[in-house]
């Protein structure tokens, strides 16, 4: 089993789409944005001084209006687009650096990926789709098949072994990209909006999938999705990109709780707050309080209030992992906090969570 | 100064310069058309073999084979015994051999087309240099009248199958070259990029996506290129090659009607057998592609 134990690094990476891409990124260094590049020089800018720290074993989650450059990050990753500068340093070697040969190595034997638009082999069944990237790698068939079948059967499509992908529904077409990049057992996989086509209740199984594959396999993952709940629930760690530009990384409760930007906060704004900030991030830090009631600090608001609301108390302590007490907090706050954001009262705004 | 003539080369000097250029062709046949003959043996031996099973074989066999084949291919039994039919009708008016020969003449011409084409088509596919090269070419050879190359095929290799071959090949080769060319530059780009993502080398991406997504396309060349070589037999029996279209010169020839009608006819009852199959094949190729959801 491949386990990633090597973070992706992504350095100062730019692309621009268009014959002349190289002579533009001092321009676009200078500071021209998208629009004027796309008007002046009918340029695309697409990524635009990307830096981020993509940590081995976790889930990296990246989220954006369309078009503002997820599929062509994550297609950088595994070099399906050169950049127009940067570097992508993985396990101390420069991806877009490798040679030919190398680079095709380090596709087979440790990426990979799912599409946005599925991509399937048309020509090939569902088990022979599923089985492709181990037979290139050069893995003999009965045993690929075997290995191939426990992820169709994993992915829910038992019994369309043999289907070609033009015969099943969109969301099935999907679940057969998903098996075909999960057989392939790679430590970094790529999902290009893995379950936009999936119904809700695949969808949270899948999800769950994911999270398993993270946890025991140590998989690094880096999933786009437009769904904030479903980044939420995912990722360890989210980006937001805008026209190219990262403009808020942290976890999910950092980009909840501070929205950097209206483009942030428009996104965030329908969230079910009390479902992903935790007690420790808004109790009053080193306070006491009266009550029989003590709650982890990782309880998130919504368990907190219905704790608080079945012992008929309104405030509790916070305590940490070994007991010790951090702080409290109050049924109100907790309630305010889960209806909207609210920077009345005293919350450290320098609240980091770990 | 008079503009109503144009200012051509002289007739002395044109007269000069044909016969410079015949003759340095005839030194040139001269020199190497018996190496070339030789080179092109192999044809000869392979229609000769052909040709003898399907004359020599008692007729009972060679029909019944010949309905296997066309089944296989077509999986259809109304192909299948259609051509059973035509080939009985064409045996009972007397032209069984002339057939025979014909198809075998056809067969091996599809053969070497189809060797020679798809590695060219496949070129051109992956190499826009390769394409830009050759696609003027497959122009020349689709509209240059084919008795004009009829003429250095004969000063080489005089009149016989071999040369018949070589000016059906000419003339049946563009199709199925464009076609496979088509075929493989039509494949998905983001199919394209799945294989590349699974890190295929190139040979890979070839054989397991670009070909298989190609094939009912290129499917589409072979039954061309049949075409065209059934249409080249009478102009080939110009050149001395047996079959169908020797009669139907003939006719034209001494103006035998009857004669001439019964070969044509035979020549398109084959026609349609060859396109019938090789079409019902191409659709066999794509049926995964048809199974459309929804
Ligand atoms: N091959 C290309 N040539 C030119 N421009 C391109 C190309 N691919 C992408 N772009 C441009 O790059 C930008 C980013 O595209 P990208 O596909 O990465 O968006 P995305 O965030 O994945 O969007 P979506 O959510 O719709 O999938 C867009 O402005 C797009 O027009
Ligand atoms: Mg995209």
């Amino acid at each position: 089993m491949a386990e990633a134990v090597h973070d992706i690094e992504i350095r100062n990476l730019y692309k621009i789409f268009g014959p002349n891409a190289k002579a533009h990124v001092a321009d676009v260094r200078a500071g021209m944005t998208k629009e004027e590049l796309k008007q002046r020089h009918n340029h695309v800018l697409a990524l635009d001084n990307i830096n981020m720290t993509i940590r081995a074993g976790k889930i990296q989650v990246v989220m954006g209006l369309s078009g503002s450059g997820k599929s062509t990050l994550i297609r950088h990753i595994n070099r399906l687009i050169d950049p127009t500068e940067g570097e992508i340093i993985y396990d101390g070697q420069d991806i877009t650096a490798m040679s030919v040969p190398e680079l095709r190595r380090f596709r087979r034997e440790r990426t990979a990926m799912v599409f946005q638009k599925f991509a399937l082999f048309p020509h090939r069944t569902v088990l022979e789709n599923t089985i492709y990237g181990l037979l290139v790698r050069g893995v003999p068939r009965r045993e690929a098949e075997e290995r191939g079948r426990r992820w169709i059967s994993r992915v829910g499509l038992d019994g369309f072994e043999e289907s070609y992908p033009n015969q099943l529904s969109g969301g099935m077409q999907q679940r057969v990209g998903l098996a075909r990049a999960l057989t392939n057992d790679a430590e970094i996989l790529l999902m290009d909006e893995a379950f936009s086509a999936l119904d809700p209740l695949i969808r949270t199984d899948m999800q769950s999938v994911l999270l398993g594959l993270q946890e025991e396999l140590k998989k690094t993952i880096i999933f786009i999705t437009h769904d904030l709940d479903e980044a939420l629930r995912l990722g360890q760690n989210i980006a937001i990109l805008r026209d190219g530009r990262i403009v808020q990384q942290g976890t999910g409760e950092q980009i909840v709780l501070r929205p950097r930007d209206d483009y942030i906060a428009n996104f965030v704004r329908d969230i079910r707050r009390g479902h992903v900030i935790t007690v420790r991030t808004i109790m009053r830090k080193g306070e006491r309080a009266d009550t029989p009631l003590t709650l982890p600090a990782t309880t998130l608001l919504e368990e907190a209030a219905r704790a608080m609301t079945n012992a008929e108390v309104s405030r509790a302590n916070v305590v940490s992992r070994d007991g010790q007490n951090l702080g409290m907090i109050t049924l109100s706050k907790c309630v305010a906090e889960m209806i909207a954001p609210d920077d009345s009262e005293a919350v450290d705004p320098e609240v980091q969570v770990a | 100064m008079d503009l109503t003539e144009f200012p051509a080369m002289s007739r002395g000097d044109m007269r000069d310069f044909r016969i410079a250029i015949d003759q340095s062709f005839r030194e040139f046949t001269r020199a190497y058309g018996d190496q070339l003959e030789q080179m092109f043996h192999p044809i000869q031996v392979l229609l000769n073999f052909i040709e003898g099973l399907l004359i020599g074989g008692p007729w009972i066999v060679v029909l019944l084979a010949i309905a296997a084949v066309i089944w296989a291919l077509s999986r259809s039994l109304r192909i299948a015994g259609g051509t059973v039919i035509a080939l009985m009708l064409i045996g009972y008016f007397g032209m069984w051999e002339d057939t025979m020969r014909t198809i075998a003449m056809v067969s091996v011409c599809t053969l070497i087309a189809v060797i020679i084409g798809i590695p060219l088509g496949i070129l051109m596919a992956r190499s826009d240099r390769a394409n830009a090269l050759i696609t003027p070419v497959l122009d020349m050879m689709q509209t240059m009248p084919s008795f004009v190359y009829l003429i250095p095929v004969v000063m080489i290799f005089g009149l016989g199958k071999v040369p018949g071959v070589i000016a059906v090949v000419i003339y049946a080769l563009p199709p199925i070259v464009r076609l496979t060319n088509l075929g493989i530059r039509q494949v998905p780009a983001d199919v394209l990029e799945a294989a590349e993502a699974f890190g295929t080398d190139g040979r890979q991406k070839l054989i397991d996506v670009q070909l298989p997504l190609a094939l009912p396309t290129i499917m589409a060349g072979v039954n061309q290129t049949i075409m065209m070589s059934l249409a080249m037999v009478v102009v080939a029996s110009m050149i001395g090659v047996r079959g169908l279209g020797q009669p139907v010169l003939q006719a034209i020839n001494n103006q035998y009607f009857t004669l001439g009608v019964m070969n044509g006819l035979a020549i398109v009852a084959i026609a349609i057998i060859f396109d019938r199959a090789t079409q019902a094949y191409g659709r066999r190729l794509q049926r995964h592609l048809e199974a459309e959801h929804g």
